[in-house]
């Protein structure tokens, strides 16, 4: 934005820009164009179909008939809906807390400086690039109960042998330490960048000051930060809701349905039992779900940069 | 002088102790796709084993159509990353010089949606068009992952490079093509790289579409995977080589291209709010 304001000081508006009556303005809607179309294609229309679909009543194979909010009023008294619902906000609310905290101490080791930094900091990407499905066959057999790894390095220090993904009580959890070990490189970079943007001088004279290490991360670094780590927080809520292919590949929502999230839940009921009817309303509940959640998050951030503002007044 | 080594010490150790979960893991992928049978039923498991299984990897290539597949992912990826790139360029310069921010708001919402609700329409869309055992459903929905990363890089790159060429050109006389086409695009080389790397690393990986739009014929590499998983849960040795066949060009380019990768993922999610 700056670097088109010197010449043109007083000029405020945008369109004036482009203003000078010699030559032409250039027109760029021609650029946007075939992305609009392919948009249209392929994300507005399968959102206006969906809520279309929603309000119907279709099995594959079957006859389609109109049923208005059956779906809905369904999907309400749906216990197993209410359990996916559950599990993913659990699932969620454990896979944005773990990941903040070891990226943000990642983030905060990797922005000093030392021996092989650059290749530490390579290594420690590479599991957020890895294919999920291949992470999640590894893991399934390192959680293996008998010839699992994991149990027998947990032998190692005495603790006795866990079941992990195949106990009801521990498959989420064990979900969530692979998301977790798969998503933490991603907010460490998040964080890493707003460290980047942190200026020098008020730890100098914090140092001066006598304030020790912890002081200057809470008093300054934190609050310098705060605005990086709450869109951290705010991709890693969207992603995690959304997370599927760990879970299905690991688990497919058991045993019984003991991680199963809306999105298994979702996937079943349009895929293995072709209800997409029910399956659409589901979808549309899941998405204002992820929308509204998002949007909780966004508030809060705007609060906590305006009160970033007033305090640096 | 001492104090300050000592401390940089610690950090390496600290930074070793993080970084360690992904070594574990990586290491123990390798070692279980070299193992026969025996070695990794074995207690205490062997992280080395005597014998190497080479085996396993031939009969990954052998026995589960895995060239096919191989290919198939080739041909999904590829298609979906260069129309993504022919489509997403010139769109991210749109939107950059039209500073027509809203429209980021639709790629956040394309972001927000998960990838099952494209999926109910368009499945039900290629099947009435007939196309269900071929690629191209893969290909056409792969544009949901692809063509979101591409715009939102080059909107980036766009913004940040100077304007004052573009306005010179302009005022020679250069049509708006011609200033994209001879001016804008060679500047943006960097960010092309940085959006083709993502497009390729997301596209390759994704698993949902394929789970559901692939057939017999058309599976792409993840979903090969994860059908031995389903069906030859016996064997460990070649179902880790095969997990390691397909993650292993994602790893490669991560490991050659990480700067760009860092440089995109950043923008990218630090926009992304």
């Amino acid at each position: 934005m700056s670097a088109i304001a010197p010449e043109r000081a007083g000029v405020t508006t945008q369109a004036s820009e482009e203003s000078q009556p010699i030559r032409l303005a250039p027109n760029y809607w021609p650029f946007v164009i075939p992305a609009l179309v392919v948009v249209g294609a392929v994300i507005v229309f399968p959102w206006a179909f969906t809520l279309w679909m929603s309000v119907n009543s279709w099995t594959l194979g079957q006859s389609r008939s109109f049923a208005g909010m059956e779906n809905y009023l369904r999907l309400a008294s749906d216990p197993r809906f209410w359990e996916s619902l559950w599990h993913t906000l659990i699932y969620t609310f454990l896979s944005v807390v773990a990941p903040m905290f070891f990226g943000t101490v990642a983030a905060l080791i990797f922005d000093a400086r030392f021996a092989l930094r650059g290749l530490l900091r390579g290594v420690f990407v590479m599991p957020m690039m890895a294919t999920p499905v291949a992470v999640a066959l590894v893991w399934t057999m390192m959680f293996h109960p008998q010839l699992g790894v994991l149990n027998y390095l947990l032998s190692l220090i005495g603790i006795p042998a866990q079941e992990w993904i195949f106990n009801a009580n521990t498959v989420i959890p064990s979900l969530v330490a692979v998301e977790t070990w798969q998503w933490t490189p991603l907010v460490m970079l998040i964080v890493l960048g707003g460290l980047a943007s942190v200026p020098r001088e008020p730890f100098e004279s914090a140092e001066i000051d006598g304030a020790n290490a912890w002081q200057q991360f809470r008093y300054l670094t934190l609050p310098m930060i705060a605005p990086f780590l709450m869109i951290a927080v705010i991709i890693r809520t969207i992603d995690a809701l959304k997370s599927f292919d760990i879970i299905y590949a690991m688990t497919q929502g058991g045993p019984g349905t003991a991680s199963e999230t809306i999105n298994i839940y979702l996937y079943n009921t349009a895929f293995s039992y072709y209800d997409m009817g029910y399956g659409s309303a589901m979808a549309v509940v899941f998405f204002i779900v992820i929308v509204a959640l998002s949007f909780i998050l966004l508030m809060l951030r705007q609060r906590s940069q305006w009160v970033e503002t007033e305090g640096n007044r | 002088m001492s104090s300050r080594l000592l401390n940089k010490i610690g950090l390496f150790f600290a930074a070793l102790v993080l970084v360690s979960p992904a070594i574990l893991f990586f290491l123990w992928m390798i070692s279980l796709s070299l193992k026969f049978e025996i070695d990794n039923g074995a207690y205490p498991p062997i992280l080395i084993p005597e014998r190497f299984a080479w085996s396993n990897y031939a009969k990954v290539f052998e026995e589960n159509n895995f060239l096919l597949y191989l290919w198939n992912s080739v041909l999904v990826t590829g298609t979906a990353t260069l129309l993504a790139l022919l489509i997403g360029v010139p769109a991210g310069y749109g939107i950059a010089r039209l500073k027509a921010e809203r429209s980021a708001i639709v790629i956040m919402i394309a972001r927000m949606t998960p990838g099952l609700s494209y999926l109910i329409p368009l499945f039900l869309l290629f099947q009435w068009l007939g196309i269900l055992g071929t690629l191209w459903p893969q290909i056409i929905i792969h544009l949901v992952v692809t063509v979101p990363i591409v715009v939102w890089v080059m909107i980036g790159y766009f913004e940040t490079t100077p304007m004052e060429l573009e306005e010179a050109a302009n005022i020679d006389g250069a049509s708006s093509w011609q200033v994209f086409r001879l001016v804008a695009l060679p500047i943006a080389k960097p960010g092309i790289v940085v959006a083709f790397i993502l497009s390729i690393i997301f596209s390759w990986n994704n698993f949902v579409f394929g789970v559901v739009l692939a057939s017999r014929e058309t599976r792409t590499l993840p979903v090969a995977v994860y059908n031995m998983l389903s069906y030859e849960q016996v064997s460990w040795g070649p179902l880790a080589a095969a997990a390691l066949v397909v993650t292993l060009p994602v790893l490669v380019l991560t490991m050659f291209a990480q700067r760009q990768i860092v440089a995109g993922l950043t923008a990218g999610a630090v926009k992304g709010g």
